[in-house]
């Protein structure tokens, strides 16, 4: 039978965000995939170069819906590094708590868009509907339930008050409960399992050659964690599990996040009984003095890297953001080799994906006549004004 | 292992009354530190353009109204609410209210000023 090329994308139901999957299949069977990125790009590093550093941080904070306080906060580390700023250890607590809640709330969910994905949309509108409790206890400290608006240069914005810590207390010991029923649902209920197991499978050295991050790489048995291993934050001072699994394949994804939010629970706890005392934020100068700084942060989807290089001015002069999902996209690409056509959006779902985080920059090339173009923010932003 | 465990909670919210609420009918409370429309006590304001400075959206602009010193005319339709204009503050003359229901028919109703000769706040009518 010859070989049919399916694409996927940009625009499809099975997709949340534009991005071009080709998938070559033969019958049932996909044979290869290739993917093609640039759908979502939004210039945001570049837009970066315009605002201040106050500014650039809220810019920031935008990449991405779902795990802000950790772009925000992989910012504000490589800029301290380079301002040599000491952040305050209370504020340090605070971005671990706001850490802990956002990855209990991406986990949550995932675990909802696979259940959709496979057609349980039971769990998929349960798990969201539990997930509003820890984005209510965002809301309330916060401010916001998405774009927290945590994060300054020099530490936190806002206080967690006693108040705060009574409500998230018994936030938790409801969401305890509920995560306890969600794992026992999604790891023991046939039909769910079924569709999993053994789907999506990459092999241990698999993950570590294609350069998974996070709960991909975690759940093909690569024993990483940032927080562990290059800890930021308060987690030198916190006591916690990495979880791994060995199955690889998606149902190894499941146990490996369900896990995680159980850890982040004992860690959320830990923190408000530990919460100390002292300032939340040092003041940070408006121009932060040449220099440069790498800075890795253990998103929920994984391994986020922010680089970022100052002139001495009030503007940053780069910032280049390497989202979790880039490095966990070829991954997608390997498991879909031998998988069904049926299997094809649960595969794309089970790592997570953001893709416009991931986005990377194009370059218009134009063929006739041969010319490039690289378009400056201003350039681009008229040219999104004349089209819209 | 088992098939539809989740049958028994399903059934029992057949029972339940819907987790969504009648709006605009019935309305949420805004949590307590909610950021919602940052207000500006023009009174209090020294004319420092801090605020419009570090609005990372831009939404701030400072106009003149006959005195001394510029004022600030916030564009609701702009505004992240962020917060940061009520931190740069040096005089703490904005607060962020927990007003989050901003939906307007016009432009002109999502701007506020300082009217001219006068030190109070006037929201524009829509």
């Amino acid at each position: 039978m010859p070989e049919i090329e399916i694409p996927v994308g940009p625009q499809h139901p099975a997709l949340k965000e534009p991005e071009s999957f080709r998938f070559e299949v033969d019958g049932e069977i996909v044979k290869s995939v290739d993917i093609r990125l640039g759908y979502v790009h939004r210039g945001i590093e570049k837009a970066c170069q315009d605002r201040t550093w106050v500014q650039a941080v809220y810019l920031i904070e935008r990449i991405c819906g779902i795990c802000s306080h950790s772009h925000t906060t992989c910012f504000c580390q490589a800029v301290e590094e380079i301002a040599g700023i000491e952040v305050p250890r209370r504020a340090r607590f605070i971005r671990s708590l706001f850490g802990e809640m956002e990855r209990i709330h991406s986990h949550l969910l995932w675990l909802g868009l696979a259940g959709h994905e496979v057609g349980f949309d039971s769990l998929f509108m349960y798990a969201w509907h539990d997930r509003e409790i820890i984005l209510d206890a965002l809301e309330s400290i916060s401010g916001n339930r998405v774009n927290y608006g945590m994060n300054t240069i020099g530490g936190v914005r806002r206080d967690v008050t006693e108040k705060d810590v009574d409500e998230l207390g018994r936030a938790l010991d409801l969401l305890e409960e509920r995560v306890k029923y969600y794992t026992d649902v999604a790891l023991n209920e046939a039909t769910f399992r079924s569709r999993l197991e053994g789907v999506g499978k990459i092999t241990r050295e698999q993950a570590i050659d294609l350069g998974t991050v996070g709960p991909t790489a975690r759940s093909a048995g690569v024993d990483v964690d940032l927080r562990r291993d290059d800890p930021y934050a308060a987690y030198d001072e916190i006591p916690f599990r990495v979880i791994t699994a060995d199955g690889g394949d998606l149902l190894a994804a499941a146990v490996v996040r369900l896990g995680e939010i159980e850890e982040s629970l004992k860690i959320i706890r830990y923190i408000i009984e530990n919460l100390p005392d002292g300032p939340i934020a040092v003041k940070a100068p408006r121009r932060i003095p040449a220099g440069e700084a790498c800075s890795r942060y253990e998103a929920p989807r994984g391994e986020d890297i922010h680089y970022v290089r100052s002139g001495g001015g009030d503007k940053p002069l780069r910032v280049k953001v390497r989202a979790p999902t880039l490095a966990n996209i070829n991954a997608v690409a390997q498991s879909m080799r031998g998988a069904r056509v049926a299997d094809i959006p649960i595969i794309i779902a089970g790592i997570d994906p953001c893709f416009s985080c991931t986005d990377r920059m194009v370059r218009l090339d134009d063929v006739s006549s041969g010319r490039t173009e690289v378009l400056t923010w201003a350039q681009l932003s008229a040219r999104c004004r004349a089209s819209r | 292992m088992g098939l539809a465990k989740m049958l028994p909670e399903l059934i029992q919210s057949l029972f339940h009354k819907p987790a969504t609420i009648r709006f605009p009918a019935e309305r949420v409370p805004a949590p307590e530190g909610l950021r919602g429309k940052p207000v500006c006590d023009f009174s209090l304001c020294i004319g420092c353009r801090a605020c419009a400075r570090d609005c990372p959206a831009m939404a701030i602009e400072m106009a003149d109204v006959g005195e001394k010193l510029p004022k600030p005319v916030f564009h609701y339709d702009r505004c992240a609410f962020c917060g940061q204009c009520a931190d740069s503050c040096p005089k703490k003359a904005i607060t962020m209210t927990r007003e989050y229901d901003l939906a307007s028919f016009s432009r002109a109703g999502l701007t506020s000023r300082a009217r001219e000769g006068s030190q109070r706040q006037e929201v524009a009518d829509s």
